[in-house]
């Protein structure tokens, strides 16, 4: 990041700090006035679009750790969120928990969901961490097939909206800002455990295990560790998607889903914080533009492939991306902002 | 060196063999306080080996390494390096994707305490500590000269820089014991000389300069050199021991070991006669 000629650090905290000058705090505080103000002023399948973004944000949060950070590869996000969602549509249905138990219940469950199935990690690598992982999908989605009893199998298991301090959080706009509440939250947490020692720890089991094992990291500790920070993040993601439907399903946490978790962060940038949210956000809005224009194109020049103009909208920007940019959107934004510090003219120091 | 000085490391009989191939062979040898000790041999003679015993990448099937008094053989690498043994690598190893001054916040993993949770919420004490180790850190790019790079990702840092602060995050672990892997290799003149006098100055200690970094304040007391070059080797090294084929050959100062005959038919290849 750019510091703006005339602004001097006199401290490490200072240093450290993310944002620094008033300008930065003014523009934070307009953009959060901004989020939580939009049910004011969008329509109700904006607020359904935005909301779907927020969920996906915290889940690439948690992928981002376990996989940008830790390089440890995760295609089982999805089944991770699952985990999180029917811990607390079952907590919620069957023994009538109120959310604000069921949330941190459900996180939890999905980080010793995680800290199972990351168990693999300890003894292999790469592409065969990627099939136990895929593994660790299907195993939980066979699980909560087979479990009818506790989790009403293919049936599902309805749930009641969220009910916070006496207020049911019941109209899209309400749960719009529960929503981007925990997004702003993940967003933090997640930039906070990447940039102190843990985080540290995670890049250097990426980047050199050996080495790091040397300098005093315990890598059995700390893959767990990374496994059960990102499913806690995919278990916040699952309860609030839940509870959005007010009906948990596995329909609801497809397998694709966790292969375009990994494609999100792909596009948005790995080990990158910022890059996590530029991916959710750019690979949910191509969802919506599909959406929109996909039935006209599609009729226009491939009437048969109308059904899955999505599928090849997102394979495509993947590979697109995995070739031209595989830093992904957040080192294009970086590249930008490096542009705006010299045009004009030179007004920011370089770090 | 004076023969009554404190022996920390203990090497006794150490043997090591991938399949049919002896690395180490009954290798014994001590550490003293105070003293750098340089390990030499001809390709393939053991000396990486015997390092990666020591910081327990490889388990020796026979025999033990003591540390201090305590057995330290076959354990974890990061329980030694909390036991305070640290090293640098033949090729480099850092952390590539991250900057110089993380990668040094990185090796104080083991002196830290706090978990991802105060991480998370980071201001208070997670903040305070980082600042804590943060000064430390820039004490040690203050004593290699890397101020300049502090920010820059190592991967993209030229090669006699990437050793340097490669030496750097041995010493952000404050260790007891420093094991240099030819950390003058691929270097041109200028940089094996700064380089053998930043070695020195650990071994020294700057004392009053770095107040607050008991590592360099102090220095490192016992320094375990492998080195291929013999100029390097024969100037700041207070003993030397030579390996051939797994085993010990010679062990003597440097000028005793010039003359040894049987290091130098090792190096030149010739029939050793026993």
């Amino acid at each position: 990041m750019g510091r703006q000629r005339g602004t001097f650090l006199e401290n490490y905290a200072q240093d450290m700090a993310i944002i620094r000058t008033r300008l930065q705090w003014a523009m934070l505080f307009i953009f959060l006035l901004l989020l939580f103000s939009c049910p004011l002023f969008l329509s109700d399948r904006a607020l359904t679009v935005m909301t779907m973004i927020g969920i996906a944000v915290i889940s690439v949060h948690g992928l981002n750790i376990l996989t940008g950070y830790c390089g440890q590869i995760s295609i089982g996000h999805a089944g991770f969120m699952a985990v999180g969602g029917y811990t607390s549509a079952i907590l919620s249905a069957k023994l009538g928990w109120p959310f604000w138990a069921t949330l941190p219940c459900g996180a939890l469950g999905a980080g010793v969901a995680g800290l199972i199935f990351g168990l693999p990690s300890l003894k292999i690598k790469g592409f065969y961490l990627i099939m136990a992982t895929i593994a660790a999908h299907f195993i939980i989605v066979w699980l909560i097939l087979q479990l009818y009893g506790l989790t009403g199998g293919g049936d599902g298991l309805a749930v009641s909206r969220p009910e916070i301090a006496g207020f049911t959080v019941k109209s899209k706009g309400s749960y719009f800002c529960l929503v981007m509440a925990f997004a702003c939250l993940a967003t933090y947490t997640a930039q906070n455990i990447v940039r102190t020692r843990a985080g540290r720890a995670f890049v250097a089991i990426r980047d050199n295990d050996l080495a790091a094992e040397v300098m005093g990291i315990n890598l059995w500790s700390y893959k767990l560790q990374a496994f059960f920070i990102g499913c806690v993040y995919a278990g916040v993601a699952g309860v609030l998607l839940v509870h959005y439907y007010a009906f948990a399903s596995v329909d609801l946490f497809p397998f694709m889903d966790s292969v375009w978790y990994l494609g999100m962060l792909i596009v948005g940038g790995m080990g990158s914080t910022l890059g996590a949210l530029f991916g959710a956000i750019a690979l949910k809005l191509l969802d919506e533009l599909v959406t929109v224009v996909g039935p006209g194109l599609s009729a226009i020049v491939a009437p048969q492939a109308a059904a899955s103009m999505g599928l090849i909208a997102h394979g495509l920007v993947i590979i697109i991306f995995l070739i031209f940019e595989p830093r992904g959107l957040a080192h294009r934004w970086e590249l930008v902002g490096a542009y705006f510090r010299l045009w004009p003219f030179s007004h920011e120091e370089r770090e | 060196m004076e023969g009554d000085s404190e022996i920390r490391l203990w090497i006794d009989s150490l043997s090591l063999s991938f399949g049919g191939v002896r690395a180490l062979d009954e290798v014994s040898m001590e550490v003293k306080d105070k003293e750098i000790l340089a390990i030499i041999g001809p390709n393939g003679a053991g000396k990486t080996a015997l390092l990666n015993c020591i910081n327990g990448f490889y388990k020796p099937q026979k025999g033990e390494i003591y540390f201090d008094g305590q057995k330290i053989t076959r354990m974890r690498p990061d329980k030694l390096a909390k036991v305070g043994i640290a090293r640098t690598f033949q090729n480099i190893e850092l952390y590539r994707g991250l900057s110089t001054q993380d990668n040094l916040m990185a090796a104080r993993h083991a002196l830290m305490g706090q978990n991802f949770l105060g991480g998370a919420i980071y201001f208070g004490w997670a903040l305070g500590e980082e600042i804590k180790h943060r000064r430390i850190v820039e004490e040690i790019i203050d004593f290699l000269e890397i101020a300049p790079i502090r920010k820059k990702t190592v991967g993209v840092l030229p090669y006699g820089m990437q050793k340097r602060v490669e030496l750097g995050r041995a010493l952000a672990l404050e260790p007891k014991v420093l094991l240099l892997d030819e950390p003058m290799a691929g270097m041109n003149q200028e940089e094996k000389e700064d380089m053998a006098r930043f070695i020195i100055d650990v071994f020294e200690g700057q004392g009053e300069t770095y107040p607050d970094t008991p590592v360099l304040r102090e220095g490192v007391g016992c320094i375990i050199l492998v080195e291929h070059d013999m100029g390097v080797v024969m100037d700041i090294a207070d003993r030397v021991v030579v390996l051939d084929f797994g085993r010990k050959i010679a062990e003597g100062s440097p000028s005793e070991i010039k003359s040894n005959h049987k290091v130098i038919s090792a190096y030149l290849g010739q029939e050793i006669e026993v």
